[in-house]
């Protein structure tokens, strides 16, 4: 039987049909993983309740907590309240859905707890062909390991807790090819922030992506990780890297990762997955790695980003204007000219270990410039102990920074880790849109590396002057 | 979801383009149980001073945005964050309808799942109706039409289903729960 090339997210998007899609009606999806948190899914168990409809699927669900919770160690463990006692409702409600419909619950205290991007894959539960949702955007994360893993609402929430499927049509694939590899000092933030500068905050809607070439290939997971978590910052739901022998080892090492001949199978069905020779994508473009330098952010969207040597570039446009107003930024004006008051290393795109790795590495032996205010907070309670093992979070206090427990913290201003207004925030997340990180916050997006060199001068800086 | 079949409206225009869920609802509302009582907070930074005063020459704070069901956003409108409070706030507002050029994804879907009707069109229907804000218009869901003060139609492109779903007021978890058998069969063979 003769079969015309696939690529991955064909096969993976094909062995999930439940029932096909026709011109009057999607596909219906089947989900492996449902990944949940506090935020986007009261209201989802509200309607399940409604109905009186049962979780289907508990042993293919998970639940954490992340977004709305502090990150100030007497907050988590100290029996101090959340301050925000709308967050401490939502947190409790989540123990409540989560004891009701029967879904494992990694609570506030719990050692396994940690960002939900973070976790599932630490845990070994993001595993190449399974199809990943969570009613959270930052869910193409997980297509680092060959995984179809796209955010959802709350609406889409309840349908997967009632039936663990979707209703989806059939999205279109967009080949980003990466040529060469990157240049000593240059990183996986930095590439992926000039594919969004190249394709724009939506080249990427209606497709998913598929990252591929000699930089991809040569990866770590954890840079993968940060290369896919932004997919959906340049509009795709979705990103996907072909599993190989990287991810079987980093797989391999994790607690619920099938064992013994449950892996000899898994490994060689995962293997199969990437994407055959002549396969097509509906689009494909071809980037340059060796021709990158840093890349940071000026402006309110993450499209809006340049080299680290050089300017603001001069646009003209009234909402570029508006834009540079919101940022207090001037056209022309160099990237390293712009001023650092807060320093913020984690989040779901940064927040893993090898991410504190590399800023403890820029930063150690060095001082916070005056001024500056620095937060480190470890993606997942697991990243925390192995840093704190290898004595990095000495590193970072004894520059002057502050470590923190696990969370999204200071990723989006909701759980407390606030930027103050006018403020300009150098910080490793994903999203530089207006008051994201606080109101009248200025945040530049970067990588750790970079983050680092600028806390210690109070202004952006390119790490590749602290090259060691 | 109660069934759309028609709306007809003032238009209220906000010409940006990119405009993000967190503009739409800042993430410190988010941390509601609830669906209802985002309205108030709807483009919250844009709409309120730092004191919580409406700025008065905000788009939605004017006089004429009162009553207007009907948002012409700027193109992208909806990218960033999945929160579905988004929808969920523009809906408590008023507005029925967005209008657009290109909607991101994530933000088109979660509008369809609650009845609020994304409506894409082309760059110059998209242009006249920025610099024409305040205009009456009538859009039909059955023939995916909307028409112009003028009388002209523009006809909009909506998925069968999704269409099926506004004009009856099919709620898609109904559709999901009733191909069950199709799911355990599914379940069965992918053990």
């Amino acid at each position: 039987m003769s079969t015309l090339p696939k690529t991955m997210f064909e096969k993976v998007w094909e062995n999930h049909v439940v029932v096909p899609e026709t011109a009057d009606t999607p596909a219906v999806l089947f989900i492996d993983l449902h990944l949940t948190h506090e935020v986007t899914t009261p209201q989802a168990y509200t309607e399940l309740r409604a109905r009186g409809l049962k979780l289907r699927r508990p042993d293919l669900t998970l639940a954490t907590m992340d977004h709305s919770t502090p990150t100030r160690t007497e907050q988590v463990f100290g029996g101090v309240p959340i301050a925000v006692d709308s967050a401490a409702k939502q947190v409790q409600q989540l123990e409540i859905n989560a004891r009701e419909f029967g879904v494992e619950l990694f609570n506030l205290q719990d050692s396994r707890r940690g960002i939900v991007h973070i976790i599932g894959p630490e845990l070994g539960i993001t595993q190449p062909g399974k199809t990943i949702v969570c009613g959270d955007s930052h869910t193409s994360t997980h297509g680092a390991f060959g995984a179809l893993a796209f955010g959802i609402g709350t609406t889409e929430v309840g349908h997967v807790l009632a039936t663990q499927c979707l209703l989806q049509r059939r999205p279109k694939t967009f080949a980003i090819n990466v040529l060469n590899q990157l240049p000593k000092g240059v990183t996986a933030k930095d590439l992926i922030l000039a594919i969004i500068g190249r394709i724009g905050v939506s080249g990427g809607t209606g497709y998913v992506l598929e990252y591929r070439g000699a930089a991809i290939e040569k990866m770590s997971m954890d840079e993968r990780m940060t290369i896919c978590n932004m997919s959906i910052e340049a509009g795709a739901r979705a990103g996907m890297i072909a599993p190989d022998a990287t991810t079987f080892e980093y797989l391999a090492q994790t607690p619920r990762a099938p064992k013994g001949e449950a892996w000899d199978a898994a490994v060689e069905r995962w293997s199969k997955l990437p994407s055959d020779a002549g396969a097509t994508f509906d689009r494909s473009i071809d980037i340059d790695a060796s021709a990158l330098v840093p890349m940071v952010t000026y402006g309110t969207h993450p499209g809006m980003v340049a080299p680290i040597t050089g300017s603001v570039p001069a646009q003209g446009d009234a909402l570029f204007e508006k834009a540079l107003k919101y940022m207090g930024l001037k056209a022309g004006e160099p990237i390293v000219n712009v001023p650092v008051n807060n320093v913020f290393i984690g989040s779901c795109t940064n927040g893993r270990l090898s991410d504190l790795r590399n800023a403890a590495r820029v930063l150690r032996g060095h001082k916070l410039a005056a001024g500056v205010k620095m937060l480190v907070v470890p993606g997942s309670q697991a990243v925390k102990r192995a840093a704190e093992a290898e004595g990095l979070h000495t590193v970072f206090l004894d520059a002057g920074a502050e470590w923190r427990e696990s969370g999204c913290s200071m990723c989006l201003g909701m759980n407390g880790d606030l930027v103050p207004a006018g403020h300009y925030s150098i910080s490793t997340s994903n999203r530089n849109f207006e008051g994201r990180q606080g109101q009248g916050a200025r945040t530049l997006l970067a990588s750790p590396e970079t983050a680092a060199a600028s806390a210690i001068r109070g202004r952006v800086t390119d790490p590749r002057e602290f090259a060691n | 979801m109660p069934a759309i079949k028609t709306i007809r409206s003032r238009t209220v225009a906000l010409p940006a383009t990119n405009v993000d869920t967190d503009q739409i609802i800042p993430a410190r509302f988010l941390t509601s149980t609830s669906k209802s009582g985002f309205g108030k907070h709807l483009f919250a930074d844009w709409r309120y001073d730092a004191a919580g005063n409406p700025k008065p020459d905000f788009v939605l704070n004017r006089p004429e945005a009162k009553g207007a069901a009907i948002l012409v956003a700027g193109r992208n409108i909806g990218c960033g964050s999945s929160r579905e409070h988004a929808p969920w706030a523009l809906q408590d507002f008023g507005f029925q309808a967005v209008i657009s050029t290109e909607f991101a994804d994530i933000f088109r879907t979660n509008c369809l799942k609650n009845g609020l009707l994304p409506v894409v069109v082309d760059d110059q229907t998209h242009a006249w109706l920025l610099a024409n804000p305040g205009v009456e218009l009538d859009i039909d869901v059955e023939s995916t039409a909307l028409t112009l003060p003028d009388g002209t139609q523009v006809t909009f492109p909506l998925e069968g289903f999704a269409r099926y779903c506004l004009l009856n007021g099919v709620d898609e978890l109904g559709f999901l729960v009733s191909q069950n058998a199709a799911i355990s069969a599914y379940e069965q063979s992918h053990r």
